[in-house]
């Protein structure tokens, strides 16, 4: 490959549902499905196995709906632990071939070999065939290989071959491989980007690439350059060799949000509060933790009929960390939104702060302000979050958790441990 | 007829020593009931997935009795692919 760089992106085929097949024989050529508890209303389908999608049963449907298209279908509860544990022990079989491994959420893993390939007999594909087989032998779970000079085709390879597949894109092959596909198979380029590009006639990763440059800026902005030198084959961004933990503590935080799809209609304002309450705390837990303030708090619900999310958001008078503000702050926009006198039922209710800044930025302080008060409500959210580390997150709980045995079965998932990434550091 | 009607997993208490090195030798299997099968030798040892049972793990080939049989370290436990027989009609 002469000067080129070699990247391998790795990608562990319907993970969750393989994962579940790997630890169960007996599920195995069988369609299954890893799906949240319906009864608690979270039953959407995480992932499918192979024997599920081929019936048709699709990411991120009801499991209602995949029960439909496959009416025999073994539904599964997750168990994220077991599939951090695979992760890891996939990643431990990369790190043999090269130190620089970036994992791209659990299932996902780019290698780049350039300078540690002539080690392992200098041919990729062999390279890249080994990894599938030891995948296959030592944890029982298929992987898709794609091999490129850059992480986008390399992705694109391995999207394209699927399962236990292996493709190449080379310089090469690139425009016969990569730019007759359509525009929505790269990465970056969502549902939105494609609509805006198909109104300019650009159909295909090639039509991209081919296209006017002022053109593709003043539709889509600086993305666009961005995806346009993506489909050229122009990407030069490094493997950084950070694993899913570290892009938690490495990349900058942007926002901290945390939502939930409540078992029942919420129909009053009093019990919008408490669940806002619920998962406004959280938010301002991890808030403290990360030594974080936010400006602007966001607050939105999704209706019990029509399933649209609608929310608001309003800027404080300055950042805080109070679980108080945060809470106050988004209930009054929740129940400022939805008429709940007027029949209108809430299914999700979610809470985001962003517009973040360091905790200890020196604010202005407000002369007519009770700032001592504040700082009794910040020794107060400390001390509970203090308690909650040594004694495990249920060990102080709110009131209306406790009263209204409804929620208290909500878990606002203070123990989140797996998050979206994103490609961009 | 009597005879293995399949196999499942098994978690077992093993009796192993660890050198300096860190390296794990597993030296006696206790079955639930109590009995003890001492661990002649280690022919083998690797990261395996049991096809039979399902999951993974340190799959350490041993010798018990003059059989080899698999003995996995799932980390902190350990497991072994049990017999499930069936009893004669």
């Amino acid at each position: 490959m002469g000067d080129r760089r070699v990247i391998l992106h790795c990608d562990m085929n319907s993970f969750y549902a393989s994962v579940e097949q790997a630890e169960h024989p007996e599920l195995r050529g069988k369609p299954v499905i890893v799906g949240g508890r319906e009864e608690t209303r979270h039953g959407i389908v995480l992932t499918a196995s192979y024997e599920a999608k081929r019936r048709g049963v699709k990411t991120a449907q009801a499991i209602w709906q995949a029960r439909l298209a496959c009416p025999d279908a073994i539904v599964v509860p997750p168990h994220f632990l077991l599939y951090m544990r695979y992760s890891d022990l996939a990643r431990q079989i990369y790190y043999q071939y090269t130190d620089l491994v970036e994992a791209f959420g659990l299932d996902e893993c780019w290698l780049d070999l350039t300078h540690s390939l002539h080690l392992h007999g200098g041919d990729a594909l062999l390279v890249a065939r080994e990894i599938s087989e030891r995948m296959r032998t030592e944890l029982g779970v298929t992987i898709s290989v794609g091999i490129s000079w850059n992480k986008i085709f390399a992705k694109f390879g391995s999207d394209h071959d699927k399962p236990n597949g292996l493709m190449e894109v080379t310089p090469e092959n690139a425009c016969t491989v990569v730019w007759p596909a359509p525009a929505g198979d790269l990465l970056y380029v969502g549902p939105a980007t494609k609509r805006k590009l198909a109104r300019m006639g650009i159909y295909t990763i090639g039509d991209l690439a081919c296209a006017d440059e002022y053109a593709i800026k003043r539709t889509l902005g600086k993305m666009g350059q961005v995806v346009q030198r993506f489909a050229r084959g122009l990407d030069d961004s490094p493997v950084r060799p950070l694993t899913v933990e570290e892009w938690e503590n490495e990349r900058p935080i942007k926002s901290v949000g945390n939502g939930i799809t409540v078992p029942f209609d919420v129909e009053d304002e009093r019990t919008a509060r408490q669940v806002i309450w619920l998962m406004g705390e959280s938010v301002a837990q991890r808030l403290r933790a990360h030594g974080l303030a936010a400006r602007t708090v966001s607050a939105y619900g999704r209706d019990f009929k029509t399933l649209v999310t609608r929310g608001r958001q309003t800027t404080l008078d300055r950042p805080t960390q109070l679980t108080a503000e945060v809470c106050h702050a988004a209930a009054d926009l929740l129940v400022h939104d939805w008429d709940f006198a007027h029949g209108e039922k809430v299914r999700s209710i979610g809470v985001r702060a962003s517009n973040l800044v360091p905790a200890h930025h020196v604010v202005q302080l407000d002369l007519w302000g009770d700032e001592a008060r504040r700082q009794q409500l910040l020794q107060l959210d400390r001390t509970m979050d203090d308690l909650r580390h040594r004694f495990g997150n249920d060990c102080v709980r709110r009131l209306s958790e406790l009263t209204d045995a409804r929620l208290s079965t909500l878990n606002p998932e203070r123990d989140n441990v797996i998050h979206p990434v994103s490609f961009f550091a | 007829m009597r005879g293995i009607a399949g196999r499942r997993k098994r978690y077992v208490t093993v009796i192993s020593s660890t050198d300096e090195e860190g390296a794990v030798t597993p030296l006696v299997i206790v079955w639930g009931d109590g009995r003890r099968f001492e661990i002649d030798r280690v022919l083998d040892r690797r990261q395996a997935h049991s096809l039979k049972t399902g999951g993974t793990g340190i799959r350490y080939t041993v010798r018990v009795s003059g059989q080899a049989t698999y003995l996995w370290y799932e980390g902190p436990r350990w497991f072994v692919e049990a017999k499930e027989t069936v009893m004669p009609d």
